[in-house]
């Protein structure tokens, strides 16, 4: 079946309909990985956003029962090259088109993914539709200008109920860790328990009081999708989370906790999302390959009024990858430590959470 | 940290000839290494004794040797130029090894001289067996458990505990040299026997086979500070069990998922760490295809071909790098040069998939064992990208040039069931091409699974492209399946073949429904940044990335893959064409699909196409670019052959007429054209039936020399001495290339010699005249070969220079000329004319001065060399002598007869230079590693024939002190004229045992044409295998003698540059 792809630019791209049919609205955006297909499908951060892989043989090794980050996928529509239609791997379950279909995603293939990485390159990220109803596409166009991207994508993707996960190391002193759940991905809450962090996982909307009821040692601010501004109840909690505990936070949660300093974040023109992401750590000069999926960034200016300093940075466009409170024991990274797609170098970061929360806590203590 | 100040002049090895195993990459490691370094203000001192390469020309470093690579010559190098630092890295594991030598004997320490890139104690980590495994497991990394062994009982003790398979793998040798695969005591008591013997310190891995995993390669890149990046990985479509050189091999990891990917990532990075490489390290692993488990099977931490492929599979310029890196550079203070403003310190992220193809030499050794294993036997390779994976494949495999058409090779569809099972199973080098052929006779994926261990992911593809062949055969050419075709790769030809119809009337349809490529651009970055470099590939897809100018341009073809007969020096001679455009304000545009080359560098032409060069693919970018014209006398055979269908296309073909070309390449014409210009011609004919070369044989005298027409280095090119040999050759031949008639020619039994010129039509320049060493008769790639010539009369001299000059206008030349002359008592015959660069170029040109090949593009361009300020005739002799002597990889191509003939054998040369003939003669067979011995014996075994020269051979030998020993006959013959000399035992276990135990310090074994002569090929063969020197020529034993005498002399070689031989 044709499918065809309409950008607001009013450029249509044919190709062929995989995975579910029908119609779908989002933010077309572009991942450089070549690997990790499958969580980025799962990914809650692209929570509203049709993704285009640039690399173009996709689901090679099919869908697989452990890698996936939600219990679901959770982009707005799929857009490769080519979708395998024989995959081959001792892990698979099922075929990714099955998955998509099945999950109810729309997707195409066949297009030339790298002119529309060109595209959106040049252009920014766009608004754009999948269809596989191909007549009247000039209407969508039009239709397409009055359409946009939905505001409460966080309330979709986070947890409506608090639950707990245990610690999965028993070697490593137990830590209470409250996470502040945006649309978290499961190697974050994987690598927090490999930490020994015993968690507690609230909804976005969770209020501050709640969340010190709890007990934490620390608290984590996850990463999720969307505009940082529109997430107005999280940055009020951690307003009032700030000074009470030790605070970590990834990605939209970096963005939340310098908004809630009083920092300012905008839209970047195409966003950073891909495993090969070079970070320098603004003390050491090492310099990390990072995995990212971002559109938003904290703007440089805005930090000068807030308690906060850079403390890593994008070597590729100068983009603020970390930043550090002053005096508190609170951080956070634009960056996805956890992996899951991309390279697992950073894990260290949630030792180093680990060691402000034991810090703090003796701080307490005494 | 930027460059260390305490480095200002450094010392970069070279990897020395090209060998099986250590090819083209190192030109082009070490071309990049010299030029970044010279960028940031460093003084460089070069050696190498390969002089076919760019690297070795005067512009590339500052000082260059082209010397052995031997310690002592690096000593004496050292300790007059004094260098700050060594850099080892970037040549090979030549380079490695010398460096470690050199610091094992103190060299270093003694004058100072720091190693930079990697140091004595990582090398030894990485190449050490014990101390490689020690490491590994340090880090915790798995490795396959092993044992270290030093003779044939401890292996076979191991085995005994662990059982079979087992890999044996020599220590500190080149391509995996005498290791392998056995499956029974037999097996490993024959092949772990060669390993020990190929091992220069007598020592073998035995490890637990993982044949069957996956394997996966890391190229990775670390800097001083520690910053550690992954350039790419790549997989062997070929499990474990093939060496990597000999697979298939895709870039980036097809079938791994992303917890796989960067859980091997992760180990490359902890191994790259721990050994502190600073540069580029190649980490290899085989990965259980129905687990995570893994071992690392390798790590080499320098550069190599695997990343050479990966720099031109992602566009990231490794080696520039890794010799920035080596002098202090980090990675964050580096631009990535392909883009030119985002950070070198990233990771490259394709959008398109490469394929490698190793390209073998088969085609010239049918007797070698073509089975592939553990030891590498490619000698070159082919890269492809597209946007399919099937597309890649099948550009690939049309760019190897061994006649396939879509997935199918001549011979594919006669194979019998059994030999498809048999190829599949025992993998030789046209399994790849067995597949497709089972799927075609219904064979399943799961079938061909078993047999192959290859992932079903692959098969898969390759039944798709089964499946379009089908409907391509049974179904109406509609627009769609022909689109669908070309996305997935299959030529016009194949589809042409396929669809019963004309490969122009397929490309006429396509034309006529603008179904044509596009161009793509390799940026290291997926596009997610603009990029500067124009390194482009093409696909049939949506969207053209290719910009193009309206200024004047021209293309150059390169050379395709490296092979016997067509290897560096054409890769050389396109560089330095390309450079000449550039010079001439002309853009520059270069088409080539060899990921080893300079050619193919990012930063080399002004635009890189890494295309097929086949017609199809050619034309698709001359029409594309519009060029004003294209050179094709640059890249070989290769681009020779395309002229004609490109003149009959419409593309101006520069420099000499393709008519002309034609003239010299056609005999009849040819030989038309010599009898107007009353040039004399060894007498030949040409044949097509087996009676008319009955007739031949009564007209002309035997010996004679027969071959196909239109042939690449001599390829079955034979001497026959009789009617029976001559009727066996017809009837081998005819079957070889139907088409074509078979060249008798009389066999001239003379002094070989050979010139390059340069001619416009009116002025023809001759840089010099080279003389062969070794009688005509065998190739003169396989000869050794000395300029200026030693023993030429003044009208000899003059013959060659009258004839030459006439040839050249004679022919229409405009542009490179080679002259393959037999000089026999006086009397000057001309042999052969290519119209186009040949070996000697780089030789002639880096030794006389004269830029031949840049002014062969001026004149193609329309420049005349008068006005370039040349004038007619042979240039003046320089006043020193060079001596090129052939290399071979006769080791790792077993069943190989070695003895020399008019068939190409060597794959590489080196060369010797000096002020002294003898000691230019003795650094040549030094640099070719055949080690003059001091004394010891040495064992003659002749042929009737060459006895009386034997003789005197012998007499001298023993003069010089060594014992003299002979087999049957000669020994006798030998005795009879008074030469003390020992018998040897003949039976081979006797020969084998001797050879093994170096009793013979070299052999004399010339062969008997044909006629059964066991012991011979058994000597040779032994020789080869166990690396003890053996000569099959007369003439190359005559010139060992003369060798010996002159290091006996008392005088001492010259250590001078390049530039200092050219200031005399």
């Amino acid at each position: 079946m044709k499918a065809a792809l309409v950008l607001e630019t009013g450029k249509i791209l044919l190709g062929e309909s995989f995975g579910a049919t029908g119609e779908s609205f989002g933010e077309v955006v572009f991942n450089t990985g070549m690997t990790g297909y499958q969580e980025v499908l799962t990914d809650p951060s692209y929570a509203g956003q049709i993704v285009c892989m640039t690399y173009p043989l996709i689901g090679n090794y099919g869908i697989n029962r452990v890698d996936d980050q939600s219990e679901k996928p959770q982009v707005q529509g799929f857009i490769v090259k080519e979708a395998a239609r024989n995959p081959s791997h001792w892990q698979m379950e099922k075929n990714l088109s099955r998955t998509l279909a099945q999950s109810g995603v729309v997707g195409i293939k066949g297009i030339d993914t790298r002119a529309l990485t060109r595209i959106i390159r040049e252009h920014g990220v766009l608004r754009g539709i999948i269809t596989t109803e191909l007549e009247g596409l000039q209407e969508i166009v039009s239709r397409l200008n009055n359409l946009s991207v939905p505001t409460d994508v966080v309330a979709r993707v986070s947890t409506s109920k608090t639950y707990t996960l245990p610690p999965m190391s028993m070697e490593k002193e137990i830590l209470h860790v409250v996470v502040m759940d945006f649309g978290i991905k499961r190697n974050i809450l994987q690598a927090m328990q490999e930490s020994g962090f015993r968690l507690t996982v609230v909804p976005h909307n969770t209020p501050t009081e709640k969340i010190l009821n709890l007990q934490p040692d620390g608290v984590f601010l996850s990463n999720g999708p969307g505009d940082p501004k529109e997430v107005a109840t999280g940055i009020k909690t951690i307003q009032g989370l700030v000074g009470e505990r030790p605070i970590f936070g990834i990605c939209l949660g970096h963005q939340l906790l310098s908004l809630a300093l009083g920092g300012d974040t905008y839209k970047m023109k195409f966003g950073h999302r891909g495993g090969n992401q070079p970070v320098q750590d603004l003390t050491t000069k090492r310099v990390t390959i990072t995995s990212q999926n971002h559109g938003y960034a904290i703007s440089e200016k805005s930090l000068e009024q807030t308690p906060l300093y850079v403390t890593h940075r994008n070597l590729n466009d100068q983009s603020i990858e970390g930043v550090k409170h002053r005096d508190l024991p609170v951080f956070s990274v634009q960056y996805h430590p956890e992996a899951g797609p991309g390279p697992s170098e950073s894990l260290y970061l949630f030792d180093e959470f680990a060691q402000l929360m034991q810090e703090w806590r003796a701080g307490y203590a005494s | 940290m930027p460059l260390n100040p305490a480095w200002k002049k450094v010392l970069v090895i070279g990897s020395g000839p090209i060998v099986i195993g250590q090819a083209a990459e190192f030109d082009y490691a070490g071309t990049q290494a010299c030029r970044a370094l010279r960028e940031v203000g460093l003084e460089v001192v070069l050696v190498n004794s390969n002089p076919a390469t760019i690297m070795t020309d005067v512009q590339t470093a500052d000082i260059t040797y082209i010397e052995p690579l031997l310690p002592e010559v690096l000593e004496r190098i050292i300790s007059k130029e004094h260098p700050d630092a060594l850099l080892p890295t970037l040549g090979g594991q030549t380079g490695l090894n010398l460096a470690m030598e050199l610091e094992r004997k103190g060299i270093l320490e003694r004058y100072g001289v720091d190693l930079i890139g990697c140091n004595s104690e990582t090398i030894y980590k990485a190449e050490d067996r014990d101390a490689f495994k020690e490491t590994m497991v340090s880090l915790r990394e798995p490795v396959a458990e092993s044992v270290i062994v030093n003779s044939l009982e401890e292996g076979e003790a191991f085995a005994r505990k662990q059982g079979f398979p087992l890999i044996v793998r020599p220590a500190y040798t080149l391509g995996g040299t005498g290791g392998g695969i056995v499956k029974t005591s037999k097996q490993l008591e024959e092949i772990l026997q060669k390993g020990l013997q190929a091992s220069p310190i007598g020592q073998c891995l035995l490890e637990r086979s993982v044949a069957g995993w996956k394997e996966i390669e890391y190229e990775v890149m670390r800097d001083a500070a520690d910053n550690c990046i992954t350039i790419c990985n790549m997989e062997n479509i070929d499990p474990v069990g093939i060496h990597t050189g000999d697979s298939i091999v895709v870039a980036p990891s097809q079938t791994l998922t992303d917890v796989e990917y960067q859980m091997l990532r992760a180990s490359s990075l902890k191994i790259i760490r721990a050994l502190g490489v600073n540069g580029g390290c190649n980490v290899q692993f085989a990965l259980n295809p129905v687990s995570r488990e893994y071992v690392v099977i390798e790590v080499n931490p320098r550069v190599s071909r695997s990343s050479a492929l990966a720099s031109k599979a992602t566009g990231y310029p490794i080696a520039k790098m890794a010799a920035l890196l080596s002098v202090g550079y980090t990675l964050p203070e580096l631009t990535n040069p392909v883009t030119g403003h985002t950070s070198a310190c990233f990771e490259p992220a394709l959008d398109y998939v490469v394929v490698k193809f190793p390209r073998w030499p088969f085609d010239k050794f049918p007797a070698a064992d073509h089975r592939l294993g553990t030891q590498m036997k490619a000698t070159g390779e082919v890269m492809a990208m597209e946007r399919t994976l099937e597309a890649a494949l099948l550009k690939a495999t049309r760019s190897l040039e061994v006649g396939t058409v879509g997935l199918r090779i001549k011979a594919s569809g006669g194979w019998t069931e059994m030999e498809i099972e048999d190829k599949l199973t025992s993998a030789d080098h046209e399994r790849f091409f067995a597949i497709p052929e089972a799927f075609r006779r219904d064979w399943t994926i799961l079938e061909v699974q078993m047999l192959t261990q290859i992932d079903p992911f692959y098969l898969y593809k390759i039944k798709e492209l089964v499946l379009l062949e089908q409907r391509l055969q049974n179904e109406p050419l509609t627009t769609e399946l022909l689109s669908l075709a070309k996305v997935l790769g299959f030529s016009d030809l194949a589809i042409a073949k396929l669809t019963g119809r004309s490969e122009e009337t397929v490309r006429a349809m396509r034309m006529d429904s603008g179904i044509i490529p596009v161009y793509k651009t390799v940026d290291t970055c997926a596009a997610e940044f603009a990029s500067s470099t124009p390194y482009y590939y093409s696909s049939y897809e949506e969207e053209d990335e290719g910009k193009i100018s309206n200024g004047s341009k021209v293309v150059v073809l390169g050379s395709g893959p490296i092979r016997i007969g067509q290897g560096i020096e054409f890769d050389y001679c396109s560089v330095h064409a390309l450079s000449a455009l550039q010079e001439a304000g002309v853009e520059a545009i270069m088409i080539n699909n060899n990921p080893e080359t300079v050619s193919t560098d990012f930063d080399i032409a002004d635009k890189l196409y890494f295309e097929p060069l086949t017609i199809e693919d050619v034309l698709h970018v001359l029409n594309k670019e519009k060029a004003d014209g294209v050179l094709v006398q640059f890249g070989g055979q290769t681009a020779i052959n395309l002229a004609g269908r490109l003149k009959l296309a419409g593309v101006q073909v520069l420099g000499t007429p393709v008519d002309a070309i034609d003239m010299a390449e056609d005999r009849e014409r040819f030989a038309e054209l010599l009898c107007r210009l009353d040039i004399p011609q060894s007498e030949g004919r040409s044949v097509t039936s087996v009676s008319q070369a009955k007739k031949v044989a009564e007209e002309l005298e035997f010996p004679m020399i027969v071959r196909p027409s239109y042939v690449i280095g001599g390829r079955a090119m034979q001497v026959v001495e009789n009617l029976d040999q001559l009727e066996d050759y017809l009837r081998r031949a005819i079957h070889l290339s139907p088409e074509h008639p078979i060249l008798v020619d009389r066999y001239l039994d003379g002094k070989e010699v050979e010139v390059d010129a340069v001619s416009d039509g009116e002025t023809t320049v001759i840089a010099g005249i080279m003389e062969h060493i070794e009688r005509a008769g065998v190739h003169s790639g396989d000869s050794l070969a000395v300029y200026p010539p030693q023993s030429l009369t003044p009208s000899e001299i003059d013959q060659i220079q009258d004839f030459t000059c006439r040839l050249a206008e004679g022919v229409g030349i405009k542009g490179l000329i080679n002259i393959q002359f037999v000089v026999v008592r006086g009397k000057v015959y001309v042999l052969e004319v290519n119209p186009r660069a040949s070996r000697t170029v780089p030789i002639l040109s880096k030794v006389t001065g004269i830029p031949l090949v840049n002014l062969a593009v001026q004149v193609s361009l329309g420049k005349t060399l008068k006005e370039m300020g040349y004038t007619h005739g042979l240039a003046p002799e320089v006043p020193f002598v060079v001596v090129k002597a052939p290399v071979f990889s006769f080791e790792k191509l077993t069943k190989v007869e070695t003895s020399l003939g008019p068939e190409m054998k060597s794959t590489g040369e080196v060369m010797g230079m000096d002020t002294q003939f003898g000691h230019a003669l003795a650094k040549a067979f030094a640099a070719s590693r055949i080690p003059l011995p001091e004394d010891g014996n040495i064992l003659v075994s002749v042929a009737e024939k060459d006895r009386p020269e034997a003789i005197t051979l012998a007499r001298q030998l023993a003069q010089l002190g060594f014992g003299v020993k002979g087999t049957g006959d000669t020994a006798k013959a030998l005795a009879l004229c008074g030469v003390e000399v020992e018998v040897v035992n003949e039976s081979s276990e006797a020969l084998q045992e001797a050879v093994r135990q170096r009793e013979f310090s070299f052999i004399l074994s010339t062969s008997t044409q044909g006629a059964p002569e066991r012991t011979g090929y058994l000597l040779r063969r032994l020789a080869a295998e166990h690396g003890v020197p053996c000569f099959s020529s007369m003439d190359t034993a005559k010139a060992v003698v003369r060798a010996l005498q002159e290091i006996r002399s008392n005088t001492v070689p010259q250590v001078l540059s390049l530039q200092e031989y050219l200031e005399i």
